[in-house]
Formats: structure tokens, sequence, C-alpha cells
């Protein structure tokens, strides 16, 4: 049986209410992607709080305002984090935009990590969508389908991550001559592997003697040195298929981080709108009116807004 | 009169019947089929539920093909049911209402590998072992691996988000599903999801795969491939309790080990295992527990040896480190025959499939086995303890009579049991028939009007695998009237 709404989610559901177009405000790091919010739109915070940390499921029941930050630290003190993006937004920010960490390669994907979602429908309701085990097929998977959706569908109030272990060792290095993808191509399972067209940096991690041993392989593909972490990324965000980066100056990308293996480039200019076939965007438009037929959650903005 | 006799009394011996004739219009008369015994047969899968009724059974071998099966069911107000091997355990793939049963077996290629992007399209026919197979050479595998990957496909694991042993590191299908074409209901042909990185809009992917083909008919999938381990280590622990075998899996990933799988099997299973492929299982121990781990060289070793020194710490009576491939491929092999095994104890089983937290895993195998007892029932157990999977087997002869209610009987009483201990229905098998009457168990009201909005923005006329999944209240099928043959129509 699901746990019982805890008050905080209640009084959630009753401030969001009924009617009237109404938005979720985090710490509005990502306030524009998808569209401008509707002005007329009334705001609300959802609330705060780690529910429950269980390290030996490998859990966390989360409220969504928590900061990802905030939930980070209290993990890390049982060596465990999640798949969760931290740039000082909230836990249900971070869910709703569902952009991957850079070293996505080493923490998966967000949209894997959700294993329950609890949100506020637009008629009101508090709605429990997935399970609290971290394997679980029982009925549809409401938790991906919110993972991404701007809170279009539903305004989540409370969330079960799936957690992990921090590597026991994390260790970046650079190179001014390598050639990145025979770079990712000699390593097993790097963090990360970003390249700026001429530079590249490799988180690598895991036990130290395979961190040793993994940074060796390296020199085959160029000479490296260790730094301190990623380089600072431009503020745009492009989704390429990994290949396509081989082939990145058919792209108006200006300055920009690839992540190889991966496909995310990181650029100075905004990638242009790409055309969605009819039939997707139909299907697309049957979900957003069946969870919400007046329109009235996170008016203005559009998952599909890339 | 003889004539209009003949007319009437062709192909299979039937009337002719306009669905059957727009269908073998559209494919080819050779790959549909009507006859008695192939109906028979497609009104069952590998669950052990009583059979539907099954419409004209199709073959289709082209994206176009299944366009156009939907639209005639559509045009002839029928039901479609994808089937892909059968092997399903929740009775997803049994035909409730006459359905068109759309078989894609023959649709079984793999259609490209590429390895630059580290994903492979195929067709929904696919066996899931076959593609593990020819990745091999490249340095990759598909990674989820159910019991039934020699012969189930992928179109299916998609259908049912399989796990196995595997998934407890590297995660179940959905991880491994990057994108796919789907037709739904309607006919209309839509790609979910894309091989980029973070592709744009609502994850219509990640909705669809799980959908135990209730949201459409998946006919190309682009699946992750995932690099071979440069070091795998498997360690055969024995314990005289299925307790400190199950204490020792929850012990290991509170460690911050994340094995690649835990899988335990309590005595009455390894002795019939052991019977079968004579790999060394103890025969003589409470229970084994079946631990891998890859990845590096040094974190392996470093790994293995945590574990054995947990495993000796819960009171395990021997340790046993596979020494070469062979030895750890016959492991392996016991493990994933064992259901095949259970012939020898009896003739007939039903598999159960819940999840539990691993930290109540002693507790419910404990009621597990006490529930079996009550109801003089054998019980065995092996399953995926690493991330909490349970899989009772309850085994019994169907001759005996009132024995299949009290099989039934107990079944609910083990969900129960998972449910009361913060479990979950189902962990791999989906809920299909089985399952969907302890659904309010888990979920509210309203949040089964919302899995129903979900399957409604896929199929607005509930056509696609009728019947199954959400409880009959909540959806447009009512599953009894499903059951019977529409009137007027021919079945």
């Amino acid at each position: 049986m699901m746990s019982p709404f805890d008050a905080a989610t209640t009084d959630f559901a009753r401030e969001i209410s009924d009617s009237g177009p109404i938005a979720v405000e985090g710490s509005r790091t990502r306030w524009t992607t998808g569209g401008a919010l509707d002005p007329h739109a009334r705001t609300v915070r959802a609330p705060t709080g780690i529910l429950e940390h269980r390290p030996e499921e490998m859990t966390v029941r989360v409220r969504t305002g928590t900061t990802v930050g905030d939930l980070h630290d209290r993990l890390a003190e049982s060596g465990q984090r999640t798949a969760l993006l931290d740039r000082g937004g909230t836990v249900g920010g971070a869910v709703a935009v569902g952009e991957n960490a850079v070293c996505v390669l080493g923490r998966g994907l967000v949209r894997n990590s959700v294993l329950q979602v609890r949100y506020v429908s637009a008629e009101g309701r508090i709605i429990t969508g997935g399970g609290p085990t971290v394997k679980n097929v029982t009925g549809f998977d409401l938790p991906r389908l919110m993972v991404g959706a701007l809170g279009t569908l539903g305004l989540m109030a409370e969330v079960i991550l799936r957690t992990n272990p921090i590597a026991a060792l994390s260790q970046w290095v650079v190179s001014t001559d390598a050639d990145p993808f025979a770079a990712r191509s000699a390593l097993y399972r790097p963090s990360a592997v970003l390249w700026d067209g001429s530079r590249t940096w490799i988180e690598l991690e895991g036990h130290a003697a395979d961190v040793e041993a993994e940074r060796r392989a390296l020199d085959s593909a160029g000479s490296w040195e260790v730094t301190s972490g990623p380089p600072s990324l431009p503020p745009e965000r492009w989704s390429l298929p990994p290949a396509e980066l081989r082939s990145i100056d058919v792209h108006d990308t200006g300055r920009f981080i690839a992540s190889v293996g991966v496909g995310t480039v990181f650029a100075s200019k905004v990638k242009p709108p790409e055309p969605m076939s009819p039939a997707l965007r139909e299907l697309g438009r049957r979900m957003k009116s069946a969870f919400d037929p007046a329109g009235r959650l996170n008016p203005g903005r559009d998952p599909a807004w890339r | 009169m003889f004539k209009s006799s003949r007319v009437r009394r062709r192909l299979g011996g039937r009337p002719a019947d306009p669905l059957l004739q727009d269908l073998r219009a559209a494919l080819s008369p050779q790959r549909v089929r009507a006859d008695e015994a192939e109906r028979a047969l497609f009104a069952h899968d590998a669950s052990i539920f009583a059979g539907g009724v099954c419409g004209p059974v199709c073959f289709p071998t082209t994206t176009a093909e299944v366009q156009a099966i939907m639209r005639i069911a559509a045009r002839h107000g029928r039901g479609v049911v994808p089937r892909g091997a059968g092997t399903g355990l929740a009775g997803g793939a049994i035909p409730l209402g006459a359905p068109v049963v759309v078989a894609l077996t023959k649709m079984d290629r793999i259609l490209e590998v590429d390895v630059d992007n580290r994903v492979a399209w195929v067709e929904p026919g696919v066996v899931n072992l076959d593609l593990t197979k020819q990745l091999l050479p490249l340095g990759y595998h598909f990674a989820p691996d159910p019991s039934s990957q020699q012969v189930c496909t992928i179109g299916g694991n998609v259908a049912t988000n399989s796990g196995g042993p595997h998934c407890l590191a590297y995660g179940v299908t959905s991880h491994h599903v990057l994108a796919m074409e789907v037709v739904l209901a309607s006919g209309d042909v839509v790609v979910l999801g894309g091989v980029d990185a973070e592709p744009s809009g609502l994850d219509l992917r990640g909705a669809f795969v799980g959908g135990e083909g209730t949201l459409g008919i998946a006919t190309r999938i682009a699946v992750r491939l995932t690099p071979n381990p440069r070091s795998v280590r498997t360690l055969l622990l024995a314990f005289d309790s299925t307790r400190a075998a199950a204490d020792t899996v929850g012990a290991v990933i509170a460690a911050g080990i994340v094995p690649a799988a835990m899988e335990v099997m309590d005595q009455r299973i390894t002795v019939a295992v052991e019977a079968f492929v004579n790999a060394g299982y103890p025969v003589d121990a409470a229970a084994v527990l079946l631990a891998e781990v890859d990845g590096l060289e040094a974190g392996t070793t470093i790994e293995a040896d945590r574990i054995a020194g947990i495993g000796r710490a819960h009171g395990a009576t021997s340790i046993r480190v596979a020494a070469t491939e062979a030895e750890r491929a016959l492991l392996w092999k016991g493990r994933k025959t064992a259901f095949g095994a259970v012939a020898q104890i009896a003739p007939s089983y039903y598999l159960h499939d819940t999840v539990v937290p691993r930290s109540a895993l002693a507790d419910v195998l404990e009621a597990v086995y006490e529930i079996a007892a009550r109801h003089e029932l054998i019980v065995v157990n092996v399953f995926h303890a690493g991330d909490g999977n349970l899989h009772p087997l309850l085994l019994f002869d169907d001759r005996e009579p009132g024995i299949i209610e009290r099989v039934h009987a107990a079944g609910a009483e083990i969900m129960q049991a998972s449910l009361a201990a913060g479990g979950v229905l189902s962990g791999e098998h989906g809920i299909g028939v089985e399952k969907q009457q302890y659904m309010a168990l888990m979920f509210s009201s309203d949040d089964l009007d919302h899995q129903d909005r979900l399957r409604r923005s896929f199929d607005p006329t509930c056509r696609s695998n009728p019947g199954k999944v959400i409880p009959a209240s909540h959806s447009c099928a009512d599953i009894q009237a499903l059951r019977q043959v529409p009137a007027g129509v021919w079945g």
C-alpha cells in the first residue's frame, strides 16, 4: 500500500486548488525553458524536506521544493548521490526540466531515476504514480511521463528517487592533443568526456587502481594532465546523436562544449527548432488535454520546445 | 445451393468473413490464419490463465502491414492484440473478445547495428538472446536478460518492460530502449524517443515501454548497446537459512556495492537445479546466493572479496568463486533453467512476481512459506534478491481437484504480504489479466484514473489489447463482456 499523503502535500494541493492558471516556482534557474509563463498564472512553491533516505534500498523520498544541493549534501553523508543535475535549483525543477548532469555517463539519466511521483492534478487531486521499490512494472509509467514535462501534466509535490553510491575516487584529466572519440573508445566506463574542438576533459571514477589503469589507457589517445573539474559550460543546450559530434562543424553552435558518447552540446548559440511530425504532435496534444483539459498547468510552456 | 455453399465454405472451412477477407487482401492468404488449431494455440500464452477467444491471426512482415491490420480492425470494430513469443506470465497476450492477433515473429530482422552511436535498430520479433549473440563479437550486448531470453522477443520485452538477473546494475528494458517506431490503434505511425541525447517533447517512449500492448505496436526498436565488461567475478555462497542469504543481499547494497546480479535460490529448487545441470550447487544448503560483479579488474576483485567477507559475517557455510568462464556459464545455466527443473517436483507451476524493499526480503520470504504451508502447497523460491524481486513458484498437479483455487488463494495472499511490506505488485512480468483486480490495493481510484488517461491518449477507443492492465471499472472495456464472442461476429 502506498504511503499516506503527508500534510505538506495536502496543503500544497489545497493551495493549487482546481481552477485558474498556475505554476510552481522553484529557484528560477530554468524559468524560461519551454517558453514564457502566461503572466496571469498564479505561482506557488512546492513543500520542502527530505522525508526518508534508505541507503540499503538505494532510495530517497523527498519533497520537490528541496534544493538538489541540500539533497545531495544529505545523501553524501551515506556515500550516495542521485542522477539529478545540481545547478542551484530544486528537485522538482530538475525533474520537470529533465536535463541530465554533465557526468551523465557516470550518474545515469534523470528519466531512469524517478521511481515514484506524487503530484497534484489539474483538478486539485493528489495522484501517485510508480512505486517505492527500485524495480516496478505495476501499471503505466507515470513517473517517466513527468520527467521533462515542465509541470504541464501535474504539479509534483514529492518523488522517490533511486540513489547510487559515490565512487571511491573521481578524477578529471585534460588534454590539448587528444582525439576525443579515440579517448572515449579506449575507456570502459568514463563518467564524462567533454570536448571543445581542441581540448578534451574526462572524468574517471571508480576504485583507485581502476582509475589509474583507465588513465594509462588514455595515453594511446593523447597526453593528459590532472585538472580540478569540468570547464564552464556555454548556456544553450543542443541534443544530437552521439556520432554526429564528429561533424559538429556543420552546425552553427558558436562556442561549444560537446559531451562525447552522449550527444549533448553546450553551445553559445540557440539551436534552431526542429519540426515534429503531425502525428506525434497530436499524440502530445491528446496527452496534455487528458491530464489538463482546461490548460491551467504551467500555461505558456511547451515540453516540445526544442 | 451447391455453388453458394462452396463460396461460403472456403478458406479454413468457415463461412466467408468480411474481416478475414480484408486482412487476407492486405497481407496474403498464407499470413492470415483462422483454422481451429491456430486459433486454439493463440488463445493462450505461457501463463496459467484460461485462454481467451482468438480472432484471425496475422503474421505481418512490414510496418505498412501492421498499419493496414490496425485500420482494418478499426473499420470492423475489432480489438488488436500484439504477440511476440507468448512467454508472458501475466496473461498479457491472451486475446479477449475475439480480437485480431498480430503475431510479430516474422518481423525478426536486426536492421542496423550502429557502433558509433551504440545503438541497434531491430524489429520486434528479434529474439533477445539472438541479438546479444550478434553483438558479442563487436564487444557489446543487450543488457535485459529475462530467464526466457532464448525465446522471448525484444517487442515482448518492450511491452512488459522486462528485467532479468543483470538488471540490478544495468536497469530494466526501459533503460535500454532509446526510440521506437509505433503503429497506434488509429493506424497512425509515430516515432517515440530518439537516439539523440535528450529528445524533445514528453517522454512518450518511457510511457510506451511496459504498456503491455495496450498503447500500440512497436514495429522498429532502437536499443542501447552495452559494452561487455572487462572483468567478471561470480561467487556462489551457501547459507544455512534463507534469512541469512537475504540479509547478506541487503548488507552488500548497504556497503555501497551494486553487483551486476544477486540471485537467491532456496534448498528445494537448488536440489532440482543440481540434478538437472550438475553445476556443483551445494544441495545441503538452505539457500544459495549467486552474486556477480563486473567492470574493471581491480574493482571486481575488491568487490568480490568484500561480498565474500559480508557473506562470512552473515554465516556463509561455503563460498566458491567461479574459476573459469565455463564454470561461470554452468552456474548461470542452473539459475536460468530453474523454472524447467521444477518439473521434477510437480507437473505445473504458478510463478509469482512481486517486489519488496530489500530489508523486508527475509520477513516476506517467511510469510511466503507460511502461506504455502497453510494452503498445503509446495513452494520454491528462486529470485532476483538484489532488487527485492521475489519469484515464489507454487508447484502443483492440476489434476488434483480444487488445487487451482488453493493456488490462486495463496497467490493473492503473497501479493498482499508484499504490499503490506511496502512492496509493489509486479517487478517484471506485468499486470496483464493476472493482477488487474489487485491494482486497487496499490493505487487509489484517482491514481488509476490518471493511468487510464495515459492509456486513452495513445488509444482513445481502447482497441489495442483490450481488457488488460487497468481494472475494468476504470477503462472503457468491460472484461467480462470481452470474454464473450461479440454477438453476430464470427470469432
